[in-house]
């Protein structure tokens, strides 16, 4: 004991401040602050999201157009991915070492915490050898996930492809959506996107530092089920499908075949087409620039987006909409001397043959243009109104008909054609006092006029039906339940009274079943099929070829229309597609000459690569137009009137 | 007679502490390298197993040292300190490099810290030294050799580097005050130092130099009429101020990276909870999701999975924290604490000097650890990587602690056979 022994109280108070000052920050850390449980639960909680399978979509008999195929996507977490063999894990999914630092790079700068995507979907194979590796890579793992696979790579436009998500799509998607999801970016998979895309699941995984799974949490009592996409059936008929493409193989155009009885579609092509596997898997960005530059522009989709101006088959409509407005009747006869003169006599519109007294039914089986001429003239001139207020009524008619207008068929990106409207003549010529002759071409189905080969054939059901349709739609039944959507159901009238299809019909019917017909050659034994063969007039190449049809006759099962660019006459190379799937279609089988069919398999009407001047403007609405699909319906929207190059004297030039 | 008076004068109570924080201690290494997937029986690969025969080795130690004579500690003393001088010497040559740190010798399968012996060492020569001046009054001559006794090994540790270790050395300034080495005044200054270090490294030094300017003047202003007093005033206002600045510069061109890194992230400067906060952030989630009473034995997920680094060495209390929670702790802070206490009141009850400055070292340096590991893991000191004692995993930390406690109970032992 010496002078200094009270220091041992301030040793010994030293030692009780330091003990409660420690008592008291853990108390605080441990007892009033619940931040440190909850970072605790993140540390060792990972939610792992369970990818719920896309719904499955069907053709109408059953058969699978589009199914999931697992793959693999590689996650890193870049904070943890440190001191990792990099050229082992290039190796194994082959990229080279500059992939790897760009991938890294790019992950660490969406979040350096959180799990990004550094490898998108790899195959099985690869996967199986990754993952014997896979405990080497601190901070990767894999995510299981399913894409999309076509069994018979058919239908790519229609069916559309999905994506990854973009910044858009997660805005508005109000957080559904998180940066790696994919989306339906076109097709039937964006229309039905939120029906096939199903619920996601959540799985509570606990995981140690080094992010290695330790069993569930709770024993998965807070996970959640993923629940799978619906699956769809399409109005498809996939054999019907595969047919029609290999016909359409070579060249560029639309079949559409549209069930009249029900709206549903049977057949959806547009040519030329790709294999919509190209859009799956790690060849997609690839792919999809090499198809975005072809020049044949194979995802433009042409039944819906691509508008003719239609031919001859456009007379159908014009004598239906005359008949209602009662300008002409079954029993009107006007005489062709040849051709239909106008403007005083000094313009003449030819017919390919002097066809003498032509009634009404003549006049559709023989395509004459000099009927449809003073049709129209007594349309346009001969109403006791002006010139352009009788326009606008007959617009409106053909506007029942759904031209001019989009049809509402459930794919994103439909047009609505081109109907001009009295304004743009009246523009055009100065004033309003310009008559029938101003425009003689559209009673033809020529000048300003485009349609889509969609509109096409929904003339077609129209006039199967004898004066109504339903939407014309590519999925009829929705889920295990079959869920039809209403609108679909819905019976829409096109204006014109059932009586005055009968001699349109008649006429339809003798153009294929009567020898002379214009589509004699293209007859199927043993249905009267109704047809009308057309040669739209196209002024920078070749004529598209046309035809249209529905069989049989009574009880109508397939209205179809087909349209091959810049194939030329009408009744040579688009007749026989015709025939051949409706034969194949009500009968399965094709009884045309094997010649024939040869010569349509095998013919090739794409462009020449130096025509590609031309070819662009084959596709009429091809301008500043992208070819995707889900942007198309804005474009639509918001599209100037554009001028068609069509001047009457090239009328002439039809039928030499 | 003599039988029975030897276990009586033995210190149970110090004894019993002891056992009961080396069993905390392995029953805290079983669950901190526990794998819940593989709940293998007792092995004498794992860190627990290890453990259980350190505790054992220890125990024999520790109740062989109660054996032998009490002034062997006192003559033999130089030897050993030069003995471990040698050894500290000798790992800067053949030392293996273990996480940066040239620190262990390998002996076979066991490796040894001879940086834990240095402590024991220097207690005891300091011990040795100051006893034979207790009769003087302190003065400045003893202060300095006792100083150096210190500074020697704290060198030496420097070297390896081990800064943590090398820290732990000045606590033995506990020992210098209560033998008067070292007055009140020289204890405020030191608190005062450790403001104005942490003030300098959060703050621009020349904003803690004005603000010091202030006070001075205020000061001088309101003792104006005693000149000597401003005199001292004006020196110790400079003096701060070139500390700061000194500190400063300390701080940016000394100190390593990630010792100032670690620095950075206790004053708040850089928040980065995943990279060099990441031991301390995780520690503290480990801590503080342990709440009032814990998740139980074998339950704590955070040090199960191994999100705490070094989690039955430096880090172990994290595992109590989690498992046992505030309770838990409490309890353990207090065994702590009634130790430290314990060992203060024998320092007290002994007779000669010698034996009662080597109580204050040991005191000190248990008292260090205790403070500096405890404090890391729940963020109120800097992280310094400096075992918990009689509890962190490791054979030459549990011995060298353990030495050094049951040669205190030795001297305690034979107190009334020692004259002073």
């Amino acid at each position: 004991m010496n002078s200094f022994f009270a220091r041992k109280f301030v040793i010994q108070g030293i030692f009780v401040t330091i003990a409660i000052i420690i008592a008291i920050r853990l108390f605080y850390i441990q007892v009033i602050d619940k931040s440190y449980l909850l970072s605790a639960n993140n540390n060792v909680l990972r939610k792992v999201v369970v990818y719920p399978a896309r719904g499955v979509v069907y053709d109408r008999n059953g058969k699978v157009l589009v199914q999931n195929e697992p793959v693999y996507d590689l996650l890193v977490t870049p904070i943890e991915a440190k001191e990792i063999d990099t050229a082992l894990l290039c190796q194994l999914i082959d990229i080279d070492l500059e992939g790897f630092q760009t991938r890294i790079k790019k992950a660490r700068s969406h979040s350096p915490y959180r799990p990004s995507i550094f490898e998108k979907q790899l195959s099985a194979t690869t996967y199986a050898q990754l993952q014997e590796h896979l405990y080497k890579f601190r901070g990767f793992y894999v995510q299981n996930r399913t894409v999309r696979s076509y069994p018979d790579s058919i239908a790519p436009q229609l069916l559309g492809y999905i994506q990854e998500v973009n910044d858009k799509d997660i805005e508005r998607s109000e957080g559904f959506y998180r940066p790696g999801d994919y989306i339906g970016a076109s097709g039937i998979e964006r229309s039905y996107e939120e029906l096939l895309r199903g619920q996601r699941g959540v799985k509570n995984q606990m995981v140690d530092a080094l992010n290695r799974p330790k069993g569930s949490f709770m024993d998965g009592q807070y996970d959640t089920l993923a629940v799978a996409g619906e699956g769809l059936v399409s109005t498809i008929d996939r054999d019907l499908q595969v047919l029609a493409e290999k016909l359409m193989k070579n060249k560029m155009g639309s079949v559409v075949a549209i069930e009249p009885a029900t709206g549903e579609i049977l057949t959806f092509v547009s040519a030329p087409s790709y294999d919509p596997n190209m859009m799956v898997g790690r060849q997609r960005g690839n792919n999809y620039m090499k198809l975005l530059r072809d020049e044949t522009r194979p995802m433009f989709i042409r039944p819906i987006q691509a508008s003719y101006p239609p031919g001859s088959v456009f007379k159908v409509v014009a004598a239906l909409t005359a008949q209602q407005a009662g300008v002409i009747d079954e029993k009107t006869i006007f005489y062709c001397p040849g051709g239909y003169r106008y403007g005083g006599g000094r313009a003449i519109m030819r017919c390919t043959h002097v066809d003498g007294a032509t009634s009404l039914v003549k006049s559709i089986q023989t395509s004459c243009n000099t009927y449809y001429g003073y049709t129209y003239a007594r349309m346009i001139d001969s109403r006791g109104m002006s010139a352009p207020k009788a326009y606008d009524l007959w617009r409106a008619a053909l506007g029942k008909f759904g031209l001019g207008r989009t049809l509402g068929i459930d794919l994103p990106g439909e047009k609505p054609g081109l109907i001009p409207t009295s304004d743009f003549y009246t523009k055009r010529y100065g004033n309003d006092k310009w008559r029938s002759g101003f425009n003689i071409s559209l009673s033809i189905g020529q000048g300003e006029m485009g349609i889509t080969p969609l509109q096409m054939a929904n003339i077609m059901a129209i006039v199967a039906n004898r004066g109504f349709y339903y939407r014309p739609h590519l999925v009829k039944a929705i889920g295990e339940k079959g869920i039809v959507k209403d609108e679909f159901k819905e019976k829409i009238s096109a204006g014109v009274d059932a009586k005055y299809y009968e001699p349109v019909i008649e006429g339809m019917s003798r153009a294929v079943n009567i020898p002379g017909g214009t589509g004699y050659r293209v007859r199927v034994p043993g249905i009267e099929m109704c047809g009308k063969t057309g040669t739209a007039q196209n002024p920078h190449g070749e004529n598209h070829a046309v035809f249209f049809a529905f069989a049989p006759r009574e009880n109508p099962k397939i209205a179809i229309a087909v349209f091959v660019e810049n194939a030329g006459y009408g009744g040579t190379w688009a007749g026989p597609i015709v025939n051949m799937l409706v034969e194949k279609y009500l009968k399965d089988t094709i009884s045309l000459p094997q010649y024939i069919q040869d010569r349509i398999f095998n013919a090739n009407f794409l462009p020449e690569l130096q025509e590609k001047e031309e070819q662009q403007v084959s596709a009429r609405t091809s301008h500043g137009e992208k070819p995707v699909g889900r942007s198309a319906s804005e474009i639509s929207a918001t599209e100037p009137r554009r001028e068609l190059y069509v001047h009457h004297s090239q009328l002439r030039k039809e039928h030499p | 007679m003599r039988e029975k008076s030897f276990f009586g004068r033995i210190d149970w109570l110090t004894i019993l502490l002891w056992f009961i924080l080396c069993l905390i201690g392995w029953f805290n290494i079983y669950a901190a390298v526990y794998d819940p997937e593989q709940p293998s029986i007792f092995s004498m690969e794992t860190n627990y197993g290890k453990q259980s025969i350190y505790i054992f080795t220890a125990l024999v130690i520790g109740f062989s040292i109660l054996i032998i004579d009490a002034k062997f500690f006192i003559s033999a003393s130089p030897l050993i300190y030069i003995v471990v001088i040698l050894l500290l010497i000798l790992v800067l040559v053949i030392g293996r490099n273990v996480g940066g740190n040239q620190a262990w010798i390998p002996l076979g399968s066991f490796r040894l810290q001879p940086s834990e012996f240095g402590k024991l060492a220097t207690c005891l020569l300091l011990a040795s030294y100051l006893s034979t001046q207790t009769n003087k009054n302190p003065n400045i001559k003893t202060l300095f050799i006792g100083a150096l006794i210190v500074l020697l090994p704290v060198a030496l540790v420097m070297l390896q580097p081990d800064t943590g270790s090398a820290l732990a050395f000045f606590a033995l300034i506990f020992v210098f005050y209560r033998e008067g080495y070292v007055g009140n005044t020289l204890l405020l200054l030191g608190g005062l130092a450790i403001l104005l270090f942490i003030s300098a490294l959060l703050v621009n030094q020349w904003i803690i130099i004005s603000i010091l300017a202030l006070v001075t003047g205020l000061l001088i202003y309101s003792i104006r009429k005693k000149r000597k007093y401003i005199i001292n005033v004006g020196i110790l206002f400079l003096a701060c101020s070139v500390y700061v600045l000194c500190v400063d510069y300390a701080y940016e061109h000394i100190l390593q990276s990630h010792q100032r890194n670690r620095i950075d992230v206790i004053l708040g400067k850089i928040h980065d909870p995943r990279g060099e906060g990441y031991n301390l952030n995780q520690s503290k989630i480990a801590i503080g999701s342990g709440q009032l009473f814990g998740k139980g034995f074998l339950q704590g997920t955070q040090t199960k999975y191994k999100f705490v680094p070094e989690q039955s060495t430096d880090f172990i209390f994290c595992t109590i924290g989690e498992e046992w929670g505030f309770v838990g702790s409490i309890v353990l802070i207090g065994i702590y604490l009634t130790l430290l206490l314990r060992l203060v009141h024998i320092a007290e009850r002994q007779r000669t000097a010698f034996a009662r400055i080597y109580a204050y070292g040991v005191a000190s340096i248990l008292f260090f650890h205790f403070f500096i590991n405890i404090g890391m893991t729940i963020g109120i000191v800097p992280v310094i990587g400096i075992p918990l004692p009689f509890i962190s995993y490791g054979g030459s930390s549990l011995w060298s602690f353990t030495i050094l406690l049951f040669i205190l109970l030795c001297l305690d032992s034979g107190r009334k056979g020692l004259n002073g």
